[in-house]
């Protein structure tokens, strides 16, 4: 059996050494690099120790998956193979995590509606892939332009979800994902998504590791659930399949796992501390005004942030880093001074000031918006009238808004 | 895995059940010759099962677990339907999944096991319903044939959707009345035999599973041929006694007469060359075997 922790300073046949995660992600040298989002994720891959990349065309994380193919074809990961639909893509991706590979794949929009019934069965297999979300419309008349509204589908699938901000969160995120998800007490598939466009193919200067390091390879014996590669007992799972008895012990054993699945949500928020350094980001929460947000709107909150301390008023920010497990107590304390809490997003629905509504007290302090969908962009300046117009200050009328 | 991996610890023995102890006693894994004969002399890998009573399937599950050739490094990938609820029972690692994607799970399966054990055989059967391969399930089923996926799917052809209750599938006969198909079905027995030729299956059989021999022969084929070659597809008529209205003494008579010479289960096999080629190597080298075994009583 693969010992993790032996195969540390040995060398891979790509002549990368195994490293000792933390050392890698905290104490390694960075070398500042101007990548796109995507040439970002094809990097964190190749230093992933990743034994199956399963890839599906859909815009906007095409060329990502494009990219890890060419690290297949150098040989950094053990196979690489385009499925035939995000569905069937998703099914692989679980077939091979059955097998015990460390697995890989990218998709978006439509491809995660195609797909969406393999992520609670991922969760209940307790298969800890990693898939990045590069979010993009999922609305009729079709559209491939930047909208999170996905991601509202993949909270209560029983997967880690995570959201990034930059390229050097997501960076960063998918060599620390794995060591999340792959903790015994989790072992649970992620989702790491991103808005796309704005992280995918923009260019920005990224800290990226030594190339010559990886990741420890992955251990399928420290799963909680029996490796399906024959190599484990028990050959036998069960006498009596739950799914034929219509009695309270069957349900006890479905409800019972269900509740460990979310349980297990939960035992991965020391380990997501621990490495993304907290749930949620905080500057300046002593103030009355609040912005909470996840993703690019983060940013477009910090410029708005910028604008109205020109015009003397003081606002804090809050980054969600993790939308499961969800920064419950995280978010009640930062926003216990608040007066107004702002939560900006790029969805029609504002999923994410319902998650903050339902978390807080007095929970009329949240304004949800503004929103932007269908690929707008979110100028910090709407931020800042939607903040003026509740506090009632006055605010120049923004261009096609009328007045 | 040989058999030292599923020995009990001594302190544990007792409190093991019974079953579990036959089977690190006295089941087949490891041996070489294992076939449907050792049914009634060993452990079988399948314990109990909850198929109704006389239903084929539950013939077929145990003629082709005794046949794998290689158990002990097969992994099984079921599906959705009355087959799932024989899968737990079973002493094989098996995946149970979705609906339908069973081929895709067996595609990602297959090519871990290979990455991980570069060295090493490891087996991937699949075994699923015909709505699961020919219905929901069809794009995945080709797709896999198309790569060349090196595994084996065993389709339980018994022309309806059993477990939900007998409702209209690709592999019904035309005119068949049941559930959605008020008016009997309006189109063919979808040909999928032919089809998995062309989509490139390197070894074809359509048959009932009315005799252990000929359900021997053909699994110990699919899945040398799946190892070595390509993707192997055997389609085996298991009828579902319950939705055609016979009892539970009904379903043998009711293959052999499904298998006569003109009748829509009479044995049709397709061999690719290099899997004739394959078999051929095999037979010659089983023929040595058997020759210095002889030989060896004889001096003996
Ligand atoms: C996505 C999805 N759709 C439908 C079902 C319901 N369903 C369960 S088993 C089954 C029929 C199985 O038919 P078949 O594959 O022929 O297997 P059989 O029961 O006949 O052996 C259906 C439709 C399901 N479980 N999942
Ligand atoms: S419903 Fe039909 S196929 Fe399913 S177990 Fe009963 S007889 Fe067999
Ligand atoms: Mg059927």
């Amino acid at each position: 059996m693969a010992d993790t922790h032996s195969v540390i300073g040995t060398k891979n046949k790509k002549g990368q050494t195994y490293t000792d995660t933390w050392k890698m992600m905290n104490e390694a040298p960075r070398t500042p690099s101007f990548f796109t989002g995507s040439e970002v994720i094809k990097e964190a891959v190749r230093r992933a120790s990743c034994d199956v990349m399963i890839a599906y065309p859909i815009t906007p994380q095409s060329e990502a998956a494009a990219l890890i193919g060419e690290l297949f074809a150098e040989g950094y990961i053990g196979d690489y193979f385009r499925g035939e639909s995000e569905f069937a893509v998703m099914s692989q991706c679980a077939g091979a995590a059955f097998g015990g590979a460390r697995v890989f794949t990218t998709t978006a929009g439509p491809g995660t509606m195609r797909a969406m019934e393999n992520f609670p069965m991922w969760a209940g297999a307790r298969l800890p892939i990693q898939m990045i979300v590069t979010c993009r419309g999922i609305n009729s008349p079709l559209s491939i332009q930047p909208d999170t509204l996905e991601i509202a589908y993949l909270l209560n699938t029983g997967m880690l979800v995570w959201h990034a901000e930059t390229a050097q969160d997501f960076f960063d995120w998918i060599l620390k994902g794995y060591m999340v998800s792959e903790e015994p007490d989790v072992h649970l598939p992620l989702a790491l998504c991103c808005d796309g466009f704005f992280v995918t193919h923009t260019k920005d200067v990224v800290n990226l590791t030594p190339a010559d390091m990886c990741l420890p390879p992955y251990d399928p014996y420290r799963s909680p659930v029996p490796c399906m590669d024959m190599e484990c007992p028990p050959v036998r799972m069960m006498r009596d399949p739950f799914v034929m008895k219509s009695n309270y012990i069957s349900y006890a054993t479905h409800a019972s796992w269900q509740q460990e699945i979310w349980a297990a949500i939960e035992r991965s928020r020391k380990h997501s501390i621990h490495w993304l350094n907290g749930l949620i980001d905080a500057e300046n929460t002593d103030a009355d005004i609040v912005i909470v947000a996840s993703g690019t709107a983060v940013s477009q909150g910090r410029e708005a942030i910028r604008l109205l301390e020109d015009e003397g008023v003081r606002c804090g920010l809050i980054k969600v880093k993790t939308l499961r497990p969800w920064p419950e107590e995280e978010i009640r304390e930062a926003t216990k001074n608040a007066k107004h809490i702002f939560v900006p997003e790029f969805n029609v629905t504002g999923w994410l000031a319902k998650e903050i509504r339902a978390t807080i007290p007095n929970h009329q302090r949240v304004h949800a918006g503004p929103h932007v969908c269908g690929g707008m962009t979110m100028p910090p300046e709407i931020i800042v009238q939607e903040i003026k117009t509740a506090l009632g200050m006055k605010s120049f009328s923004l261009a096609g808004r009328g007045s | 895995m040989s058999k030292e991996r599923i020995k009990i610890s001594e302190d544990l023995y007792d409190i093991m059940p019974s079953d579990y102890q036959d089977l690190v006693k006295s089941a087949t894994y490891g041996k070489e010759d294992r076939g449907w004969k050792d049914i009634g002399n060993s452990k079988e890998l399948i314990e109990q099962h909850s198929l109704c009573a006389g239903c084929p399937e539950s013939m077929a599950f145990r003629y082709i677990l005794a046949s794998l050739p290689n158990p002990e490094d097969t992994v099984m990938v079921g599906s959705t339907g009355c087959t799932s609820l024989v899968f737990p029972m079973v002493a094989v690692h098996n995946i149970h999944s979705l609906f339908g994607n069973q081929n895709a799970i067996a595609s990602g399966l297959k090519r871990a096991l290979s990455v991980r054990f570069p060295d090493r055989v490891k087996d991937v059967v699949v075994l699923a319903g015909d709505g699961a391969t020919v219905d929901i399930g069809l794009d995945m089923t080709l797709q896999a044939w198309f790569r060349q996926e090196k595994f084996t799917t065993i389709c339980f052809d018994n022309e309806l959707y059993a477990n939900t209750g007998g409702q209209e599938s690709g592999l019904m006969q035309k005119g068949f009345v049941a559930k959605m198909a008020p008016v009997g079905k309006l189109f063919d027995k979808v040909r999928l035999p032919e089809i998995a030729r062309e989509s490139g299956c390197h070894y074809v059989v359509n048959c009932t599973v009315s005799k252990p021999s000929l359900v021997e022969k053909v699994i110990r084929n699919a899945v040398h041929i799946a190892r070595e070659i390509g993707p192997t597809y055997l389609q085996l008529y298991t009828p579902c006694i319950l939705e055609i209205g016979k009892n539970s003494m009904e379903g043998l008579q009711e293959m052999r007469d499904s298998e006569k010479p003109t009748e829509r289960f009479a044995y049709k096999e397709y061999i690719s060359e290099p899997a004739k080629q394959l078999l051929a190597e095999m037979a010659a080298k089983d023929k040595e075997r058997k020759a210095a075994a002889k030989q060896l009583a004889g001096q003996a």
